[in-house]
């Protein structure tokens, strides 16, 4: 079948099952965009910026476990995606990002809307293309696909001429690809897991740290089977809330800089360390020199090699897929004779108690102002804790991590890596897009919304519901916080003056806006969201308290058992 | 530690790229990378000599690997292997010096492979500590221009690298 290079470029969208495409058209993408228009299979969502085609591309993956597919055009629509790819590949998350480019003959001519998008997004991306001849266009999309969703996962850009996506040629989708020089791990080593079994079974001070790869594995089931064979106390990072439910008593909480006291005390002080899919990143394990200075084995399960060793020495590395692995583990264990010493575990647990006994977790609400940790644990209230959940980036992100009890994987959807302000609503999107019978909120602050705060027409355009919980103090929260405790209390250029009235504001776009001012009206509001207002996006302007900080915290460079607990340690 | 990394990687536009832009977004050092086809046209074979502890060095291996267009990477500095590289040197060769600078060339077993009334060009190869030592034994004042290749390396022995 003789087609055109765009034509072929949906054609292997739908070969895909490619359910929707974000994106934004331009000059470059139109014979793209002429062919996506001919036919109805693929559906198209037009932003109103390409940095949200891409998180909202980003959001139906990391809800899913499908490839996110974004479109964008050539020059400026290619470096507005930069930030939404660079997210993604922090992430670690399955993309195909499509590029219009100038015509062949126009590249490295400075033409109108060129730039060099190949080099440009090089060092963000898994792997990325630049299609010369559109009898390659079939085999480079086969090969984006599989790149993106095997291995360890990741964003790849296929960058496609104009001119490319013009001419014609024989159109046939490849079955199966191959690559000599990609061939990701899939299975674990036998030897390495029964090493790793038999230490984990000898332990006297087991824990267990898992992070995003358990969810992007879809591995929860296998994590929490072995979890409960064990018997051991777990913790979820960022990346991995809902890998291990929440409500189950072996959980400690998050780890890290904003983490529970006992799942940073539990990991500091094993002595045999299970981490699964998770990369001792510097805002889990804070100082590695001082994670160093107490004795343990670890042992590091992770799809990509650079993973482990990296920043803490490794005693069993086992690289391969999370799932496979952890359904080695189980088989070996419950093969096996051997079980956890019950009078270690017991001890081990009774200290874990005792930390656990300081309730870190606790804040001080009050009758007068709302708190914002008071907001998100009525947010978990009212959709039954069972709600998928954006965020965007600073306090809210970490009060929402904290206080909404993730039990279920894929419904935390945050930018953990990157840190990337203005990915909440996006993601909203592209998850409810994806998951149209589920309740999505985006948990945000004032200055996060505002920076992809146009996509409230996409959402009026496509009939998109989100519940938006905006935590509004004011302030660039985690900025003011940091300037607080280590600026003298200087708050340089983090006060935010002129706010728009965030209620008016999306009415005027067609939603429904709600301020709210006193705890009493918190739950009442939220009601009404979900239930008198359940098919209207409903953005909700919480007023909350301005000066509240995020605790626990581990200081930027200490050690994870140098926590401050409350605003009375400092 | 000094090591010298080989590696096959698909011979496509771009390629070396990822690899120079690997070294220098992740702040590896880069000392000499050398890069041409191999025999199988579809591949090109790179030298990579690089410095660092044990554990970067693992990291750099491990994060070369990553990238989809590389096929093998070898640390072939961990075992017997051959290092080689070429320099051309153009030598002022005027007076007394002319034979001095041919004489020395001989001792190095280096060529002259281009002579005009008042300078040479001298071909070496050998390994880094050769050409040193040659840059070392010429008087500066006479060195006009010097060109090196960077290394290229090879295992000793039954050790290949090839898919």
């Amino acid at each position: 079948m003789v087609l055109s290079g765009a034509e072929i470029v949906i054609r292997c969208l739908q070969e895909e099952k490619v359910e929707y495409v974000f994106g934004y058209p331009g000059g470059a993408v139109l014979f793209l965009y002429d062919a996506l228009f001919q036919q109805d299979k693929v559906r198209h969502v037009l932003v109103r910026h390409e940095q949200a085609a891409v998180h909202a591309a980003d959001g139906f993956a990391r809800s899913t476990e499908k490839v996110g597919v974004a479109m964008v055009t050539s020059g400026p629509g290619a470096t507005n995606a930069v930030t939404g790819i660079a997210t993604a590949y922090c992430d670690s998350i399955p993309m195909v990002i499509i590029s219009g480019q100038v015509p062949v003959a126009a590249i490295g001519q400075d033409a109108f809307q060129e730039v060099d998008t190949v080099g440009i997004t090089r060092p963000c991306v898994k792997h990325n293309f630049l299609v010369k001849d559109p009898r390659d266009i079939a085999v480079t999309m086969k090969k984006a696909f599989h790149l993106a969703r095997t291995g360890r996962p990741g964003p790849v850009l296929v960058d496609i001429p104009k001119d490319v996506s013009m001419q014609r040629c024989e159109f046939e989708y490849p079955k199966e690809i191959s690559m000599r020089s990609y061939n990701p791990v899939v299975k674990g080593h036998s030897g390495q897991i029964k090493k790793a079994v038999q230490l984990l079974l000898e332990a006297r001070r087991p824990m267990i740290y898992t992070g995003g790869g358990v969810v992007l594995s879809n591995a929860a089931e296998q994590l929490t089977k072995l979890t409960r064979l064990l018997g051991y106390p777990i913790t979820n990072t960022l990346m991995g809330l809902g890998g291990y439910p929440f409500s189950d008593r072996q959980y400690l909480g998050m780890p890290g800089m904003h983490g529970t006291f006992e799942a940073n005390m539990a990991m500091h002080y094993s002595d045999v360390l299970l981490a699964v899919g998770a990369r001792f990143d510097d805002r889990v394990i804070g100082n590695p020199a001082h994670f160093a200075e107490e004795p343990r084995k670890i042992i590091h399960v992770d799809i990509d090699p650079s993973s482990i060793s990296k920043r803490v020495r490794v005693d069993v590395p086992i690289v391969g897929d999370v799932k496979e692995v952890l359904d080695e583990m189980i088989r070996q264990i419950e093969s096996g004779e051997a079980r956890p010493n019950p009078e270690a575990l017991a001890a081990w647990w009774k200290q874990v108690e005792e930390w656990r006994g300081r309730r870190c977790m606790v804040y001080k609400n009050s009758d007068e102002i709302i708190k914002p940790q008071f907001v998100v644990q009525k947010l978990w209230e009212v959709t039954g804790g069972d709600a998928i959940i954006t965020s965007d980036v600073g306090q809210h992100q970490m009060w929402a991590a904290q206080y909404y009890g993730f039990d279920k994987p894929r419904r935390w959807l945050n930018s953990g890596g990157l840190g990337t302000m203005g990915v909440g609503m996006p993601y909203a999107m592209g998850a409810k897009l994806a998951n149209p019978d589920m309740q999505v909120a985006c948990v945000t602050g004032e200055a996060s919304i505002q920076m992809n705060i146009q996509e409230l027409s996409t959402c009026k355009q496509f009939r998109l519901p989100i519940k938006i919980c905006n935590l509004n103090n004011r302030y660039l929260g985690m900025v003011r916080q940091w300037q607080e405790l280590f600026h003298g209390g200087r708050y340089s250029e983090s006060y935010m003056d002129s706010l728009p009235d965030f209620a008016k504001l999306a009415e005027s776009y067609g939603h429904v806006g709600i301020r709210v001012d006193k705890p009493g009206d918190v739950e009442g509001a939220l009601r009404e969201a979900f239930t008198t207002h359940r098919n209207e996006l409903v953005f909700l302007d919480f007023q909350v308290d301005q000066t509240e900080n995020v605790y626990p915290m581990v200081q930027g460079g200490k050690g994870l058992t140098e926590m401050i607990l409350s605003a009375e340690d400092l | 530690m000094r090591h010298v990394i080989s590696l096959l990687i698909e011979n496509e536009s771009g390629a070396l790229s990822r690899v120079s832009g690997l070294f220098s977004a992740r702040g590896y050092n880069i000392e000499s990378l050398t890069v041409a086809p191999t025999e199988d046209l579809s591949m090109s074979r790179m030298t990579i000599v690089t410095t660092g502890s044990d554990d970067i060095v693992e990291q750099i291996t491990k994060q070369l690997n990553k990238l989809v267009e590389v096929v093998k990477v070898v640390d072939i500095s961990e075992a017997a292997h051959i290092e080689r590289e070429l320099m051309l040197v153009k030598v002022r060769a005027t007076g007394k010096d002319r034979e001095e600078v041919k004489r020395t060339a001989d001792i190095f077993r280096a060529r002259i492979i281009d002579v005009t009334d008042t300078a040479y060009v001298v071909e070496l190869t050998g390994n880094q500590g050769k050409l040193d030592a040659f840059i070392g034994a010429i008087d500066p004042a006479l060195i006009l221009e010097t060109v090196r290749s960077g290394v290229c390396g090879i295992g000793r022995g039954d050790r290949v690298l090839k898919v």
